[in-house]
């Protein structure tokens, strides 16, 4: 009936969002990549091809730090996997538990840090950890452990860990809260005729409600995967821009920041900086595509 | 439920472990408070004692109030994240209904593009972005970020509605349609009311990490008079490292509307995700 006439309201509901997204967001994608390939000389710019990627993973100056805020953003990502999603999940299975009481007050008292920014749960921490306010040293003494104290936020061995726990304990509430839904829309049934069979208990977590969750649980690493792999906020507000101690807390975020933006005596460079951000790209590009073809399309054999 | 799942045992366990870790979680913003509200002296001496008649003092509160920043950075905050969220719900929720609603040439394909974006993060594109805010000189404007955010928050949003909307039922629009109701009509006096909870469960989604996000007011609005209230307080630690007073009541400050804005909308965060919003 609608066939001969031009269907002019679909492209008036459509053009807005396809609009704001294509120029906002995917032009500048490929904009970006594009400008890597170019270099500022002498106020004029330059097509130099693959030099850019070739000085940041080659040359020294660069290369050590790329290489530094690579490692250092892979271990902060093990971190959020081995700490933050077995916490989450943990958390989520005990409130879901039917018989729970006070679950809706855990689970909001849990959750508030994960709405608050990390400009101050940052600064609360470095507070607590500092050694010249010192709550944690007079904790640790308290309890007759004193000697354990370290100013774990301003030692080059321990910052990057330290920070990676604040980061996980703050960001805790999102596989919490994830898991807790895909947990309560497990039908009934299932952990009945589980029960008939005498599984319970722990034992109906492991056998049942886990190969049940499994998506979400893929659902989640990805999430942490590229919410990790371009954070910045946490280490940028307690550490600065360098990265401090002597960048050992130095991640892709806070290089890909010095690096387009400069810092005391280095200049910023957009070429550069447009350099790390495809180095960004590529890395979470693989890790979605290995989610998406590797782990998802396995994980959907579980699925009722 | 049987006997045999919850021994008064495991209830305990569960309890103690839950307790332990909410004390954990709130302890950092605990401690912000309680300190924001002591004089110095004792902000350092009793860093983990409740203020009392002794130690309270609003000196804090009241150099932040006289600063008037504060005010200008989270009227700031409040307009990027409405108008954010206000062009992401409507764009978004227009792109769904054409998605679920019309058959045409490259639906899917259009579908898929849009949902590009959620996997992949809009900071990638920074350089690029910052660039063309300069050219058009929107640089230092509360629009840079508008923009910005809307853009990164639309494909979760069409993605979440489309699957929403098809949920509406056809002879509902059908009837409307026979009515002589114009297709724009259909949508905002029809659809729009209906998929008001699915509206409501994006906004929340994308209200918190609007509100909190740090990297684009850094770079695209630094100025004092575009600075938001997560940028203000970042540099207001630094300016202010000094005053501990000033910086625990600011940073205190900054927790309140969040926590209420949270408050208002934790049922709809839960009623979202439990009906599938982001499986």
């Amino acid at each position: 009936m609608k066939r001969p006439r031009i269907r002019w309201h679909i492209a008036v509901f459509l053009a807005p969002a396809v609009l704001v997204y294509t120029t906002i967001m995917i032009l500048p994608l490929f904009n970006t990549l594009h400008l890597a390939l170019y270099s500022r000389i002498d106020q004029e710019r330059i097509f130099v091809g693959l030099q850019n990627f070739m000085t940041l993973f080659g040359e020294p100056v660069w290369a050590d730090q790329f290489w530094n805020a690579l490692g250092n953003n892979v271990w902060f990502f093990v971190i959020h996997m081995l700490v933050q999603n077995p916490i989450g999940i943990a958390l989520a299975a005990m409130l879901s538990h039917p018989k729970l009481r006070f679950a809706a007050l855990y689970r909001s008292a849990i959750f508030i840090p994960t709405i608050l920014s990390f400009v101050i749960v940052g600064f609360a921490w470095k507070l607590i950890l500092s050694p010249i306010w010192g709550i944690a040293p007079t904790m640790f003494g308290s309890v007759g452990l004193g000697f354990l104290y370290q100013p774990w936020l301003g030692k080059e061995e321990y910052a990057l860990t330290s920070l990676s726990l604040i980061s996980s304990g703050q960001f805790v509430g999102i596989p919490m809260m994830l898991i807790y839904a895909a947990l309560l829309t497990i039908p009934e049934e299932i952990l009945e005729a589980g029960e008939i069979d005498g599984i319970t208990g722990l034992n109906a977590f492991w056998k049942i409600k886990l190969p049940l969750i499994l998506p979400s649980i893929g659902i989640i690493s990805i999430l942490t995967f590229v919410g990790n792999f371009n954070a910045f906020d946490l280490i940028y507000a307690s550490q600065g821009a360098l990265a401090g101690p002597n960048f050992s807390t130095d991640i892709l975020g806070t290089f890909f920041y010095r690096t387009f933006f400069g810092f005391q005596l280095q200049l910023g460079d957009p070429h550069m900086g447009a350099a790390v951000a495809s180095a960004m790209f590529a890395i979470i590009l693989v890790g979605v595509c290995v989610y998406l073809f590797g782990i998802q399309t396995r994980l959907r054999r579980y699925q009722l | 439920m049987n006997q045999a799942r919850t021994s008064p045992f495991n209830a305990m366990a569960m309890h103690g472990a839950l307790i332990l870790y909410t004390l954990i979680a709130l302890f950092p913003v605990f401690i912000i408070l309680i300190n924001s509200f002591k004089s110095r002296k004792f902000i350092f001496r009793e860093p983990l004692a409740l203020p009392n008649a002794e130690s309270f003092s609003m000196i804090g509160y009241q150099t932040v109030m006289k600063q008037g920043d504060f005010f200008l950075y989270f009227q700031n905050s409040m307009i990027v994240t409405v108008a954010s969220l206000f062009f992401i719900l409507l764009f978004g929720a227009m792109a769904a209904f054409a998605l679920s609603e019309y058959r045409f040439r490259g639906n899917m394909i259009l579908g898929l593009y849009l949902a590009l974006g959620i996997m992949v993060p809009i900071r990638i594109g920074t350089v690029a972005i910052l660039e063309m805010m300069v050219s058009t000189g929107l640089v230092n404007t509360l629009w840079a970020l508008i923009l910005v955010y809307t853009a990164q928050g639309l494909p979760l949003a069409v993605f979440i509605l489309t699957e929403f909307m098809r949920q509406v039922s056809d002879d509902l629009k059908n009837a409307a349609r026979v009515d002589g109701l114009s297709e724009y009509t259909i949508f905002f006096r029809l659809v729009l009311p209906l998929v008001r909870p699915a509206l409501a469960t994006v906004a929340v989604f994308n209200m918190i990490p609007i509100w909190n996000d740090l990297w684009f007011p850094l770079i695209l609005a630094p100025a004092e008079e575009t600075k938001t209230l997560t940028l203000g307080s970042q540099v207001f630690i630094g300016q202010f490292v000094t005053d501990w007073n000033a910086v625990l009541s600011a940073l205190s400050m900054a927790i309140l509307p969040v926590l209420i804005l949270y408050v208002i909308f934790s049922r709809q965060l839960i009623r979202g995700l439990t009906s599938g919003a982001v499986k």
